[in-house]
């Protein structure tokens, strides 16, 4: 058996694997933050619930309309995308002229209220949510074996992160959002309408969230408490990443997925935590954090 | 002459709980350049932040092309023909000069095309890929103004163009603004240096603790040079 | 964060002439129904309310009278019961010293998980304070003095001085009884201290106090440790009267919980949080018997509270009518 430091190659390739697939849930809900926080200077802590919706539209869309799991992809995003817009137009844009403390507990709150309810009716234990036919099965690498459908989840995330990169980089609407996120008043005042640029974030980032969610639902159960366990990891990565940079939420989730699975093999124990011990490093390092700007 | 395009009856306005604007009335006639004189802290930007939308807090009447700006949505009132340029420029950092100029929405036809507008800003054109706060004073203010050209705005409301710039670049928008005014574009123009608004103005108001307190037209200004220097403190 | 956008009072209303002596008399009253409790209502029950009040007050003077939320008090609170349970059942400690240690064991993680939280301001600061937490829960998950998912049980509450029997359920309410008193009346020490004058500054405007020549981090830093330690007081004293340590005080859910109860009672208010606790507290006692998850009921008040009340129960009393009548101040 092939080694290196003393650990089978297989089982590092392995916990490097899975590392990246906690990395790309950890890309694709940082970048949702950072998305949201950018604009709206809300922290949406309504974030993992909206994660875990996403896996239960997945889920109930196939129990009550027989959807498979490519239209739920599709569905499910956009069904959070659009509960998350009626939310931000209703109740919390009132809340944007109040310290921005305010926005974190109301979605705090939001959390609860929506992980409490599917508890109530679904119970914790989790479901499970079938692998879709096309990507069942693995490949042997020779060095590992390699699961089709966790391979898709590193790609797809990938290609959802590059996409919403390209959209506020290098579009008209994108340039709206960096815009808005400088001087929202002045944008207004040049004739866009902000407040449906806010909403539209918003939604935007709660699809995202939704996405992670369906792509989560064949690897882990489809579970009330889902989205609870994930997000506090998740302000972890947006702590050591700065919120100031798109970029650097992607990259440093990545990162941080990669960095657990490693400790994985060499430090089992530690594998809970380490993402917490680096965000504490940062901060007496870089308190900005790896790609911010703003304290 | 028929109802003037802009025209604010008993404006009041506060920040917060001061009260800025104390009853301010002002007109501007289509194609008529107005120049808004007064020492700093009297109410010349709260006056055009008020009349562009961007402060809510006020009470009066203020109507533009036959349209009530009062009940009016802030990202609305662009869509009327009115073009804000704010005293600190407000070019974006994480957008690019051509984004830059390109980001507020069209609102009307008969805006500058792109072409025109460089022509009129070469410098602009040459560093258009350049982040948009890389570009000195002279070149943001000109880029503050470039973007509102090309959206069709009929009345500009210009804050302090001039603040900060050099002689040659002072010179280069009193141009602009000449040409400006030969296409028939309105301008309602908040200035400290009086001797370049001579050169555009065709009337002149003068503010003072939140009110006009004076108000006459370009001829005028020699003969109330004295008052002025003396309300100006100059 | 209180005020800054609320509306102005623009209304005076001058108090009563004897505002300050209805104020005492109210006091006295409170006090005397404390005193009593136990004789009309179950004594844990009450108990737990005090140990709840005095979390949500030392919680309050860092979120209401400095200005920072955090986000995760569970840890101080929930360590304290673990080092008091540990003391008093592994070590043989006396029930004072225990909670002595359960206090300097809080104080100690607060000036830890204070230290670099600080770096960070807003929003920031509640993140941190909320990832470093878990990272807390997670050590106590895996700890062997914790004794994992079964917690520490069976914790004999011993006796006082040597000479207490705090097992007799009278001695250890009046016992809990004091202690509350005693957080509370360090935490109106504070509030009223220059220290706290200081403090109260930060939280209005923290640029103005970095000019004026303050050392803003440190008065930070200096309000953290001491919010732990009285958390840590009421964690301490709360192992003994439930006689157990477990991860249920140590998870981000005990930190959200204290949250609601400030918010619910009024931020920045000195007896708000107690009011706050003892809402929440009486309604997990009410649907602990039915099967109906208390976070739905928990998240709805959450978001009732930030919508509709942001001054709280007291807070919207001090700035009623009668409120300002009797002399209270909406804005301490």
């Amino acid at each position: 058996m092939i080694t290196i430091f003393g650990v089978p190659t297989a089982a590092l390739f392995g916990q490097l694997l899975v590392g990246l697939i906690n990395g790309s849930f950890y890309a694709l809900l940082s970048l949702g933050l950072a998305v949201i926080f950018g604009l709206l200077r809300v922290i949406n802590f309504a974030h993992g619930a909206q994660y875990m919706l996403g896996a239960f539209a997945a889920y109930l869309l196939s129990l009550w309309l027989g959807l498979g799991y490519w239209g739920a992809l599709i569905l499910a995003p956009v069904l959070v995308g659009l509960a998350g817009a009626v939310v931000e137009r209703t109740l919390l844009s009132r809340l944007y002229k109040l310290d921005h403390l305010y926005g974190l507990l109301f979605t705090f709150g939001l959390a609860l209220t929506i992980e409490g309810t599917f508890r109530y009716i679904y119970g914790a234990a989790g479901q499970p949510y079938p692998t879709p036919e096309a990507l069942a099965g693995g490949v042997n690498l020779g060095f590992m074996f390699l699961p089709i459908y966790r391979g898709w989840v590193v790609v797809a995330s990938l290609i959802v992160c590059i996409a919403v990169w390209l959209l506020i980089e290098k579009t008209k609407l994108g340039s709206y959002l960096r815009a808005a996120t400088e001087n929202p008043t002045l944008v207004q005042s040049f004739g866009v309408n902000v407040p449906l640029l806010l909403t539209f974030t918003y939604g935007l980032g709660a699809a995202l969230a939704a996405f992670a969610g369906v792509l989560a639902a064949p690897i882990y159960q489809v579970s009330p408490l889902m989205g609870s366990n994930i997000i506090i990891i998740v302000f972890a990565v947006v702590v050591v990443g700065g919120m100031g940079s798109i970029l650097g939420a992607i990259v440093t989730g990545y990162m941080l997925g990669i960095a657990e699975g490693l400790t994985k093999v060499f430090y089992p124990e530690a594998s809970n935590i380490v993402v917490f011990v680096i965000m504490a490093i940062v901060l007496i390092l870089r308190p900005a954090g790896l790609f911010g700007k703003d304290a | 002459m028929s109802e003037p395009l802009l025209k604010v009856t008993d404006l009041h306005a506060w920040y917060g709980e001061s009260h800025i604007l104390h009853g301010v009335n002002l007109h501007v006639n289509e194609g008529e350049t107005i120049c808004i004189l007064g020492r700093n802290g009297m109410g010349k930007t709260t006056t055009l932040r008020t009349i562009m939308g961007i402060l809510r807090k006020r009470t009066g009447q203020m109507q533009f092309a036959g349209q009530d700006l009062m009940t009016m949505p802030l990202h609305r009132t662009a869509h009327t023909g009115l073009g804000f340029v704010p005293e600190e420029r407000g070019i974006f950092a994480t957008l690019n000069v051509e984004e830059n100029l390109m980001l507020p929405p069209k609102v009307a036809d008969g805006g500058m095309t792109v072409d025109e507008i460089f022509r009129l800003f070469p410098n602009l054109k040459e560093r258009r890929n350049s982040p948009g706060t890389k570009l000195s004073g002279g070149e943001q203010q000109m880029l503050a103004m470039a973007r509102i050209l090309r959206t069709g705005a009929r009345c500009l409301l210009l804050d302090e163009p001039t603040e900060g710039l050099a002689p040659v670049i002072i010179d280069a928008i009193g141009e602009v603004l000449t040409e400006l005014k030969s296409r028939g574009m309105t301008v309602v123009l908040v200035e400290q240096n009086f001797r370049f608004a001579s050169r555009v103005a065709d009337r002149f108001y003068l503010m003072d603790h939140g009110q006009m307190a004076m108000e006459f037209p370009v001829g005028d200004l020699e003969a109330r040079r004295e008052d002025l220097n003396q309300a100006l403190g100059v | 964060m209180a005020g800054k956008s609320e509306p102005v009072v623009t209304e005076t209303i001058t108090s009563l002439p004897n505002a300050g002596a209805v104020r005492i008399v109210l006091l006295l009253i409170a006090l005397a129904l404390l005193l009593v409790a136990p004789f009309y209502l179950y004594p844990i029950f009450v108990m737990k309310l005090l140990c709840f009040a005095l979390f949500a007050a030392a919680f309050n003077l860092l979120l209401g009278y400095t200005g920072l939320l955090s986000f995760g008090h569970s840890a101080f609170f929930g360590g304290a019961a673990y080092f008091t349970a540990h003391a008093v059942k592994e070590w043989g400690w006396a029930p004072e010293l225990g909670i002595l240690l359960g206090v300097v064991g809080a104080a100690g993680l607060g000036l830890i998980m204070g230290a670099i939280a600080i770096r960070r301001q807003g929003i920031y600061f509640a993140m941190i304070t909320l990832a470093l937490s878990q990272m807390f829960f997670f050590f106590c998950l895996q700890a062997g003095f914790t004794k994992g998912e079964d917690g520490i049980q069976s914790v004999p509450r011993g006796e006082l001085f040597g000479f207490i029997d705090l097992s007799d359920a009278t001695n250890m309410y009046y016992f809990v009884l004091g202690v509350f008193l005693l957080g509370m009346l360090i935490i109106w020490r504070i509030v009223n201290s220059p220290f706290g004058m200081i403090l109260k500054s930060i939280r209005e405007n923290e640029s103005r106090a970095t000019s004026l020549g303050y050392s803003v981090a440190r008065y930070k830093l200096a309000a953290f440790v001491m919010s732990a330690a009285l958390t840590g007081l009421a964690g301490g004293i709360k192992a003994l009267v439930f006689q157990f340590a477990t991860l249920t005080d140590v998870t981000w859910q005990m930190s959200g919980e204290v949250i609601l109860m400030t918010l619910l009672g009024g931020i920045g208010t000195l007896i708000g949080p107690i009011f706050g606790a003892g809402i929440v507290v009486t309604l997990q006692n009410y649907l602990a018997t039915s099967d109906f998850p208390v976070t739905i009921i928990t998240g709805v008040v959450f978001m009732v509270c930030v919508m509709l009340f942001r001054r709280g129960l007291v807070g919207e009393f001090y700035a009623s009518r009668l409120g300002r009548r009797l002399g209270f101040n909406p804005e301490n």
